[in-house]
């Protein structure tokens, strides 16, 4: 059994490894800068699913702190003030400074519940964009809409992932490299989500998503483990943000609007709230579908109809809201829901023919 | 003045107010350690208005409330449950999708210490502590005479069970008090009568009760005490068979003027 467990995972392993030489040797060098979104894009579905999935709070201005950490690299990190501070001080930066605005962020608004809570932090999304995009007088420190940009790449010493290198005959790209690095931090937020949701804090989280009155009551100090919660996820997204800045080498407040966050709000619901891998599961899916989907909406308009009537961008969203509603309508807790969700949502027989014995009982 | 040692909760002039509806007023009582008090009223009466104050839910608006020797006047549900008092819910407050003995494990988290860096790092002391956390809430499952459901979601359980899981939970926070609003609602005789031989077993174990119940069988049966409330004010005080004859418990609950 162990030894079976132990080759499943050799064979992950060497598939990822391998995966972005196929996809460059299948789909071309594009598709592999498409990976290396996905997994920023997973890592931040991970972190706003300690939020949403675990703690049951929902956020929907959590693209905040991706442009929290990005913004931090990017401004220590490029010309814009002549600051050029390693990745490996920036990084850790961006995300402690993100974990920071989660907590300013929680601290107030977590007496808020439900839809209150998703408003408040709506506004918060946007305020930060906004900051972002006009902070750029009286005195110029983000640069205003037009961005950040001749950002640092990402380097370690004289390895920088950001160039190409030979290896035994190998021609390993910069797309290759960002990957690797990518899904190094992929893997290790998806082992701190794991650890985090088997122990006794994740248990906390989850017994404020199912009654907070009565876990204060069991002494879970529910301010407190609502604002772990936050602060977890808000550092998830600093990484994931810095990550993103130095790979694209520019950014501006365009790349965090409200529709970021829902994107990434989806990619939790729609791969499965609270389980880690239907979480990896949405992330890939809503960044490869809509990138096929974008590809061939205008070719095959032209050979059927003959020309392109609709503008594949807009189709793109249309397809994309249908897809949410056909998936909501048949699995309602995602397509891969953690076994605890598939509970709550399950029609349940057992529980209905108690709830009448109940009522029976009470009338006697 | 100090109030005697063997009081475990002391509540003096406590008042209680929702806009312009006054659900306690000027209500002075106390609990000594080791009994098992029972609270009575009509429905109305500002039972679980008291109960919500004493277990930090509800912030009382006048007079105080100490808890063995310490003012808890404005505190945090969790705070007091740190203290030493745990509590029941009248409509069964159990974490629904989470199976029984889950449910006990939440109740362990205020007793244990597993912070992030042990949860990430699954470290000896991390896992000595899981592994003393499941073995309690199974002791404890047993206890309450559950021990076959603990893997049973606690919504799948029957209505008894969750009862008797709350009331395991409850258990699991160590406390000196255990307050119960009405446990044996929605019971059927046998099931009561198992309840009642469960409160008797908890009080032996040193465990004081504060009892909020209808079943006046049961808390004639059980309980040293009885304080009656009517319209937000105590009426009555003293041993069950006292307060049984109380005229002004007879005119609270029958209607009409107290003679």
């Amino acid at each position: 059994m162990k030894l079976h467990r132990s080759s499943g995972h050799l064979t992950l392993a060497i598939a990822l490894l391998a995966l972005p030489f196929i996809i460059d040797a299948l789909f071309g060098h594009g598709w592999v800068r498409i990976t290396d979104f996905a997994l920023l894009y997973i890592m931040l579905a991970l972190g706003l699913n300690i939020v949403v999935g675990y703690a049951g709070l929902l956020d929907l201005g959590y693209i905040a702190f991706y442009a929290v950490g990005a913004y931090t690299y990017a401004l220590l990190g490029s010309p814009q003030f002549g600051i050029h501070w390693p990745m490996y001080v920036v990084l850790p930066l961006g995300a402690l400074i993100a974990c920071g605005f989660g907590v300013l962020l929680g601290a107030p608004t977590l007496k808020l519940r439900g839809d209150y809570l998703a408003i408040v932090t709506l506004g918060f999304g946007e305020i930060i964009r906004i900051f972002l995009n006009n902070l750029n007088a009286p005195v110029n420190i983000t640069n205003g809409p037009q961005g950040i940009s001749a950002i640092d790449p990402l380097q370690v010493g004289a390895f920088s992932f950001g160039s190409s290198y030979e290896w035994m005959g190998i021609r390993i790209d910069d797309v290759h490299l960002h990957y690797y690095l990518f899904l190094g931090f992929t893997l290790l937020v998806i082992f701190v989500s794991r650890r985090l949701e088997d122990s006794r804090i994740g248990r906390a989280w989850v017994a404020i998503r199912e009654d907070e009155v009565a876990a204060s009551a069991m002494g879970i100090n529910t301010r407190n483990i609502k604002l772990l919660a936050f602060a977890m996820g808000a550092t998830f997204g600093g990484i994931s943000g810095g990550l993103f800045a130095g790979f694209q080498g520019f950014v501006s407040p365009e790349s965090f609007s409200l529709m970021e966050s829902i994107m990434v709000l989806c990619m939790v619901v729609l791969g499965g709230m609270g389980n880690v891998g239907g979480v990896v599961l949405g992330g890939v899916l809503l960044v490869a579908l809509p990138e096929l989907f974008r590809n061939a909406a205008g070719p095959v308009q032209q050979a059927l109809i003959g020309k392109v009537i609709v503008d594949p961008e807009s189709l793109r969203m249309l397809m994309f809201g249908l897809a949410l509603i056909l998936v909501m309508l048949w699995r309602p807790a995602g397509i891969w829901p953690s076994t605890q969700r598939r509970r709550e949502f399950a029609a349940d027989d057992s529980v209905l023919h108690q709830e009448q014995e109940t009522v029976y009982d009470a009338s006697k | 003045m100090t109030p005697p040692s063997d009081h475990l909760i002391e509540l003096s002039g406590v008042g209680k107010h929702f806009g312009g509806v006054i659900a306690l007023a000027d209500v002075s009582l106390h609990i000594k350690q080791g009994e098992i008090y029972g609270l009575i009223g009509p429905n109305g009466a500002g039972k679980t208005t008291l109960f919500n104050v004493v277990t930090g839910l509800y912030q009382l608006d006048s007079g105080s409330f100490d808890f063995a020797g310490q003012r808890y006047t404005q505190c945090k549900p969790h705070l007091l449950a740190q203290a030493g008092i745990a509590r029941t819910f009248q409509n069964i407050r159990l974490f629904a999708n989470m199976s029984a003995l889950e449910n006990i494990m939440v109740g362990r988290h205020l007793r244990t210490r597993t912070g992030i860096w042990g949860a990430l790092t699954r470290n000896a002391a991390a896992r000595a502590e899981e592994r003393a956390t499941v073995q309690r809430a199974r002791e404890l499952l047993d206890y309450v005479g559950i021990s076959s459901a603990h893997q049973t979601l606690a919504k799948h359980l029957s209505y008894g069970e969750q009862r008797r899981l709350e009331i395991a939970r409850a258990l699991a926070t160590e406390p000196k008090l255990l307050a119960l609003d009405e446990p044996a609602a929605g019971m059927n005789a046998t099931e009561t009568v198992a309840l009642k031989a469960l409160l008797q077993k908890i009080r032996a174990s040193g465990i004081t009760v504060l009892l909020i119940e209808h079943d006046v069988k049961l808390i004639m049966g059980l309980c040293d005490r009885v304080a009656v409330l009517d319209y937000g004010k105590k009426i009555a005080e003293g041993a069950p068979e006292e307060v049984r004859r109380d005229p002004a418990v007879i005119a609270a609950y029958l209607g009409g003027e107290a003679a």
